[in-house]
């Protein structure tokens, strides 16, 4: 079995806890064994997010080593750069191409990174570089936060498990109301990145 | 049946199947989801208590009475239940009784960092410490035979990263049902005057013992037979790590780490080249193996403090020479001078608005540099407290001058005044922080003749930890309608005569009652009510910032409100956090007029 260390960082109140949440538990319906732990601040948003989630045969410690990441999924772009080097060399990288500035640069204490900045350092680290526009679809969609099945579903290729248990978990895991429209955002996030050809 | 899941719904599972029959805690990180999980069982009772001192106590009338029962916190909760947590520990149980102490390493949300490993020691009674899930699930069901076994209560410690990993757990069991509640009369061992008391003292020892006894052929205290030049001695979540970095060595597995098996380490040491500890925060199992006389090593190279992980092991491993580093590999470094991005309070939070208020009248961004320190008294001083609120410490809101443990603001603000500091003195604490330990605090105030202000910031709810309800809600953990505990009478009650209640989101109401409880020369009580906006069902009205009106003075960024966001000098209202309608407070601020509804309200709509 070959082993997929994923780290998914973003912001709170982006739902990167219930798709590291589904990620895991498709993989261990899947057969493999899985752990799965998220560093949280101490608020219910606005905090940088951090989710490591290990799938192998067998895993010991719930935390990724530096440069072990063989899949980092940034919520947003600035995370993205904070986090890119946990990446194993060659390891891929998915990138909502989507910026929030945090307090301190709001106040102009600090200042945002350019996507120039952004892009060659992931560059640097990897060729597998895919950036996909998730909020700005989620909003078409009709709801930002159907951005969390989005992700779910660019990644989803990246695993040899089947389409019906991605599907299945989401089912079990939401709410009816909210169903269809994050199912949608899963397929449309399947569907971005099968075109985007990384991997 | 395999399920995946973190190490607190483990325990709660592996406790419910254990047959537990009462279950209390305060809620606290990392350990709130233990009780939320058991509230989820409606045939027993799992009940939010007002503090762990209660939530104990409550598990220990349970457990005097034959049930099994467990009472679950964070580290710092076990501070507040030292109290019940040493006399369970001299009058022994009835039916099983288990203590739950996440601890939280790293302090990725708390005061202090402690090793709750130490209460173990102090109240010699066993401990022990799961390193996934399934041994959470498995081991809190030994836990409760131990504690019948031995009359004794059984403290089961885990850490953030136990308690917040998930991992598969197979569910072998299924609930066992126990008999009906009886209590016993019993007064030597339950009635503890001194003359019992020192009865029970022996008795404490000899269980010890025991205890000793029993470790040595527990099955969780587990040899793991590899290369004997190098030992390895671990437990809990570090235990994973070592296995990681020293995939080859020999291990020494402990799941129950107090009392220790002597005779399973002098074994273990005898058979290995080199001993080691591999252990988080302080050195409790090497000073332990040291007493007995056995060379090992351990803290002169693993931190004494901050949580483990793979990388700060093996660093240590080459350090120490117990690992040959692998081939050279570059090694990327983290890009320094990001902008950080601690937590904050969110958009449309209702603490916001009093802070901002607390800020410009103590006209505090003059006062403090951008470390928060400051060269001389403030115009205002405010002692704080732990809740989500504490975050009003950060820029710009930089509204609060102390924050030790729960309830602390009240006292200490006493103490300020009479220590006869110039400035008035305000202490702020939250509904449910209020409810836990800062009743105390306004008796002892109304008695001791304070002139200072107390504001109880009233969102309705625990917020930090999750959203639990508390008294003041009326509504319990398993979600029974039960009867609310109305702040302003509770107070008006203690005697404080100047109690007033403002929205939190009216600014000019708010500034006005702050000055009005700082002018007045008795002790007042200001409750500033509003939702906690993370629970708002529906949004409207957001707002939106004109870019003709808007001059650009940036007095909205004062907030600190995450939706109101300024990229290449532009400002700007994020609609997809803000809470619109429900807040208001950047509207009220705006010079210009210069924001106003982006999308109509409800009403509107309607």
């Amino acid at each position: 079995m070959k082993k997929y260390d994923f780290l998914m960082v973003g912001i709170g109140g982006q739902g990167i806890v219930l798709a590291s949440d589904i990620l895991g538990e498709v993989a261990m319906s899947a057969g493999y064994d899985v752990k799965k732990t998220d560093t949280l601040g101490m608020a219910q948003r606005g905090g940088s997010v951090v989710s490591h989630v290990r799938i192998a045969e067998h895993v010991w410690s719930p935390l990724i080593k530096q440069g072990g990441v063989d899949i980092l999924v940034a919520f947003e772009k600035l995370e993205a750069l904070r986090w890119a080097h946990y990446l194993r060399p060659d390891g891929i990288a998915i990138v909502n191409n989507q910026a929030t500035p945090p307090p301190a640069v709001n106040l102009g204490l600090n200042r945002y990174p350019t996507d120039t900045e952004i892009y060659s350092r992931l560059r640097q680290l990897t060729g597998k570089v895919s950036t996909v526009e998730g909020t700005k679809i989620a909003i078409q969609l009709g709801d930002v936060r159907t951005l969390n099945m989005f992700m779910l579903g660019c990644i989803s290729h990246l695993l040899p498990i089947e389409v019906k248990l991605w599907q299945e978990c989401i089912r079990r895991r939401l709410p009816a109301k909210i169903l269809e429209l994050n199912l949608a955002a899963f397929n449309r996030g399947r569907e971005e990145i099968s075109n985007a050809n990384i991997g | 049946m395999k399920k995946l899941l973190s190490g607190n719904e483990a325990l709660a599972l592996g406790a419910y199947h254990a047959g537990v029959k009462v279950a209390a805690a305060y809620p606290g990180t990392p350990s709130s989801e233990i009780l939320e999980t058991l509230a989820t069982f409606k045939d027993i009772h799992a009940e939010w208590s007002t503090n762990e001192k209660v939530a104990l106590e409550v598990a220990l009338g349970a457990c005097y009475a034959g049930v099994r029962a467990m009472a679950s916190m964070k580290h710092v909760g076990l501070n507040v239940a030292s109290d019940p947590f040493m006399a369970a520990a001299t009058t022994g149980v009835i039916g099983g009784l288990v203590v739950v102490s996440a601890d939280d390493p790293g302090i990725h949300s708390s005061q202090d960092e402690q090793d709750n490993r130490h209460y173990a020691r102090m109240a010699k009674v066993p401990m022990l410490e799961p390193s996934d899930s399934q041994e959470a699930y498995d081991l809190i069901a030994i836990a409760f035979d131990i504690s019948e076994q031995f009359d004794t209560p059984v403290l089961l410690r885990t850490t953030t990263r136990i308690s917040h990993s998930k991992s598969v757990v197979e569910v072998r069991r299924t609930r066992k049902e126990l008999g009906q509640a009886i209590f016993k009369h019993d007064v030597q061992k339950f009635v503890m005057l001194p003359v019992h008391a020192r009865l029970r003292r022996p008795l404490v020892e000899e269980r010890l013992a025991k205890l000793k006894a029993y470790a040595e052929e527990f099955v969780y205290n587990r040899i793991f037979s590899g290369d004997t030049r190098l030992g390895i001695v671990s437990s809990g979540v570090a235990y994973q790590y070592a296995r990681e970095v020293f995939p080859h060595a020999s291990f020494l597995k402990l799941g129950m780490t107090y009392p220790l098996p002597q005779k399973l380490i002098r074994d273990f040491a005898s058979k290995v080249e080199q001993l080691i500890v591999i252990e988080e925060l302080d050195p409790f199992l090497e000073e332990n193996i040291l007493a007995l006389g056995i060379e090992v090593q351990g803290k002169d190279f693993i931190p004494r403090f901050g949580e483990l992980n793979p990388d700060v092991v093996e660093t240590a491993a080459h350090r120490a020479g117990w690992l040959r580093p692998a081939a050279e590999t570059k090694k990327v470094e983290p890009l320094p001078g990001l902008p950080p991005r601690p937590p904050v309070l969110c958009a449309g939070c209702p603490h916001t608005g009093i802070f901002f208020v607390l800020n410009t009248i103590g006209q505090r961004s003059r006062l403090l540099d951008q470390q928060g320190k400051a060269e001389r008294e403030g115009s205002l001083i405010i002692t704080g407290d732990i809740g989500c609120y504490t975050l009003a410490t950060y820029p710009p809101l930089q509204a609060m001058d102390t924050t030790a443990c729960m309830g602390a603001g009240i006292g200490q603000a006493l103490g300020m005044e009479k220590a006869g500091v110039t400035a008035p003195v305000v202490a702020v604490i939250g509904d449910s922080t209020f409810l836990h330990s800062g009743i105390t605090g306004i008796v002892n105030a109304i008695y001791n003749q304070s002139k200072g202000t107390i504001i109880i910031l009233d969102n309705g709810t625990t917020a930090m930890t999750g959203h639990q309800d508390h008294p003041g809600t009326g509504i319990s953990a398993q979600g029974e309608k039960t009867k609310a505990v109305e702040l302003e009478k509770l107070v008006r009650g203690i005697g404080v005569e100047d109690v007033k209640v403002v929205s939190a989101f009216n600014i000019k109401a708010l500034r006005a009652a702050v000055r009005s409880a700082i002018d007045n020369p008795q002790l007042s009580v200001i409750i500033v009510r509003g939702a906690c906006s993370v629970r708002l069902k529906k949004r409207s009205g957001q707002r939106a910032i004109d870019k003709a009106k808007c001059d650009g003075c940036g007095v909205c960024l004062r907030l600190g409100c995450p939706a109101i966001q300024k990229l290449n000098e532009t400002l700007s209202i994020d609609i997809t956090l803000c809470a619109g309608d429900a807040c208001t407070v950047c509207e009220q601020l705006c010079p210009k007029k210069a924001i106003a509804q982006a999308i109509p309200s409800q009403k509107e709509r309607a």
